[in-house]
């Protein structure tokens, strides 16, 4: 079951939709006698931090978070380490940079957690206006990482370089004085790659604002594995369905 | 009226300084003898008060009764209600209704709705700004001549500068304080609760400090300009504690307030995305807190304030940053500040000043105090009785509290208003 929150702005973008929880999949569910309360999975994405965990005690499905305000993308996450751990041969270690608006991005949110966790070196990097509060107080509540606001010292050496989508948004609410600056401030181009290591990948959650977060050249170069991201979004999510259905195998 | 007798208590009078056992003597509801050799007379009413603290009734300068407009949130009968089960007396009520009380009839309605329905004294604030709009002056001088005592756009701040000089110098000749919620707007905007680390965790839209002491600054200085009785309400951060600090200091005519609930919360208390613990100003840190006690110690901060905002069950079911504002405090208020005395952060003849003595003092020393010949409002406290907050079981409306299911220790267990008994515990 789909389910949008009448405050949700838009509908799930359909790479996320998993094909076998459709209504006609649930019939033919049915039709091999598993009952319905078995299937129901409910994925949630909604525009204010927390609905998922304001929802959760008042159902019995399992609630998949798909995206709450700013504050966590778990899917969009996991798909990234899955992704990585593709091209590297371990995560622990890794300097793994995030780019751009990370103050609003709950994909970087998530992503912190999560590489932190495996043990990857993270370094977030954007203009002061867009980085979330409070990272340089020491404290426990949030994973440790590096903050840098100059792009070229922040991608030396990385092993993973991932530009988040840019909303419009911010130039009006004065986070921004406007594009041509947050490009020339913060654009992954070749020149800026070049300062990578020789073997490190690039990455965006999408949709790309092509030539502002990535230029075109490094979206469409060899070291872009963002339509590995896209693909492999799809095979996790569908693990994650699988295993919160109570699937002993995968 | 019978007479009435509280006996063989420690009785706490901050503003007598008087701090002894004996008994109060209450005549046709006034207090007619302090200390001790009072005898009854027959048939008095007899109160045994001993191992138990007797003081002024609580005065609480800062709640919102919510009528007229949102009955379903609380009422000036449920409200004061609450408010006798929390020890007060006398409440003053902030004008930030459904219409906003802006107007002498509005006053005199409330008046006679409290005169009618409610259990104590209840004493409007007027609006500074007509429909607390921000844009031209309410009937200032109609409403204090109708007995409001004080002025405030409460929920809002008056962002606009000239409009706030305008309001202090009108201010002067009613001898009445403005009342400032301090906030800027705009670096408050969209702001869920205490900027840090715990909003970025949360995703939450953080609220600066700076936005509350920007607009105490601002407002200090023009206070200073004006001469004007400026009282800050709901002081939240250490900065704002410091440009009190400051101001006064400078004889600059500035008082100040702190809610029980930022004395003694911090910002974890959201982590679960916790509705009941969103307030405005919000949560702040261990630091703030420690400023804010000091602050209560030196004479800095005047008033302890409930700040009681009482919501529907709806208002808070709900994810957080749909949710409304706010803690339902009145009948906590006692409960949750003794932990400060316990650990000997304050000690209780000051909090119980700034119950009593304090606001009275800004309410023109009419209340708070027992000095025989006043009102016999009465407030008989236990400090040593544990008890478990069941908001469930709550007098107020507003059943919103980050307490339920705490274990607090200190209870009030009788008020005692105009000489007649309008709270008693366990009957």
């Amino acid at each position: 079951m789909i389910v949008r929150s009448i405050r949700s702005r838009r509908p799930l973008p359909v790479p996320f939709l998993p094909p076998f929880v459709e209504h006609r999949e649930l019939r033919g569910s049915a039709a091999r006698g598993e009952k319905l309360p078995v299937n129901i999975q409910i994925v949630m994405r909604h525009p204010l931090s927390g609905a998922p965990y304001c929802a959760a005690p008042y159902v019995k499905a399992n609630i998949i978070n798909a995206g709450d305000g700013w504050h966590a993308h778990p899917t969009q996450a996991l798909l990234d380490l899955y992704t990585i751990m593709n091209r590297k041969d371990r995560v622990a270690g890794l300097k793994v940079v995030i780019v751009g608006d990370i103050k609003h991005s709950r994909v970087a949110h998530s992503n912190i957690w999560c590489l932190t966790k495996m043990g990857a070196n993270v370094v977030v990097c954007g203009p002061p206006t867009l980085l979330p509060d409070g990272l340089e107080t020491p404290q426990r509540l949030f994973p440790g990482v590096r903050v840098e606001t100059n792009i070229e010292k922040a991608v030396k050496d990385a092993d993973v370089v991932m530009e988040l989508r840019l909303q419009k948004e911010r130039m009006q609410s004065g986070l921004l004085p406007g594009l041509r600056e947050f490009i020339a401030g913060y654009q992954l181009d070749n020149k800026r790659l070049a300062l990578t290591k020789s073997d490190s990948i690039v990455m965006h959650p999408g949709p790309v604002n092509e030539d502002i977060e990535l230029a075109a050249e490094v979206l469409h170069g060899e070291r872009s594995v963002v339509n590995d991201q896209v693909t492999n979004g799809v095979a996790v999510r569908m693990a994650i369905l699988y295993l919160l259905a109570g699937s002993k195998e995968l | 009226m019978k007479d009435l007798i509280i006996k063989g208590g420690r009785i706490i009078d901050p503003a007598n300084k008087f701090d002894s056992v004996g008994d109060i003597l209450v005549q046709d509801g006034v207090v007619k003898q302090v200390g001790t050799g009072v005898s009854a007379g027959p048939g008095s009413e007899i109160i045994d008060a001993r191992g138990k603290v007797v003081c002024p009734g609580f005065i609480d300068l800062h709640c919102h009764l919510r009528q007229p407009g949102y009955e379903a949130k609380e009422t000036i009968a449920t409200g004061t209600r609450a408010a006798a089960k929390g020890g007060f007396t006398t409440v003053c009520c902030m004008p930030n209704t459904n219409p906003p009380l802006d107007n002498l009839p509005l006053v005199e309605f409330v008046k006679s709705l409290a005169e009618r329905e409610g259990s104590i004294r209840v004493l409007p604030i007027g609006c500074i700004t007509r429909g607390r709009k921000g844009e031209e002056l309410s009937d200032m001088a109609e409403m204090a001549r109708a007995g409001v005592v004080g002025f405030s756009d409460d929920g809002n701040y008056v962002k606009n500068a000239r409009l706030m000089k305008c309001a202090m110098e009108y201010s002067l000749p009613l001898g009445l304080p403005i009342i400032e919620h301090c906030e800027d707007p705009d670096l408050a905007k969209d702001g869920q609760m205490n900027e840090g680390i715990i909003a970025t965790r949360l995703g939450l839209c953080g609220i600066p400090t700076a936005a509350e002491e920007v607009a105490v600054a601002r407002d200090i200085l023009l206070a200073q300009l004006t001469g004007a009785h400026l009282h800050i309400a709901h002081v939240s951060t250490k900065g704002s504690v410091e440009l009190l600090r400051w101001a006064k200091q400078r004889g600059i005519k500035v008082t100040g307030e702190v809610a029980p609930h930022h004395l003694t919360m911090t910002e974890e208390l959201v982590l679960g995305y916790n509705t009941a613990a969103k307030v405005n100003p919000p949560l702040r840190t261990r630091a703030d807190i420690e400023s804010l006690i000091e602050g209560l110690n030196d004479g800095t901060i005047d008033i302890i304030a409930t700040d009681h905002a009482p919501h529907t069950l709806n208002d808070k079911l709900c994810e957080f940053e749909a949710a409304a504002s706010g803690i339902s405090g009145l009948e906590t208020m006692l409960g949750s500040l003794m932990k400060l005395v316990d650990t000997s952060k304050i000690t209780l003849p000051v909090l119980i000043a700034k119950l009593t003595s304090e606001p009275g003092k800004l309410l023109g020393g009419r209340f708070g105090s027992l000095k025989p010949g006043v009102s016999a409002d009465i407030t008989i406290l236990d400090p040593e009785a544990r008890w478990t907050v069941d908001a469930e079981t709550f007098t107020s409306k507003g059943k919103n509290t980050p307490l339920d299911g705490e274990t607090l220790k200190g209870k009030v267990i009788c008020t005692v208003f105009g000489g007649a008994v309008v709270f008693n515990d366990g009957q």
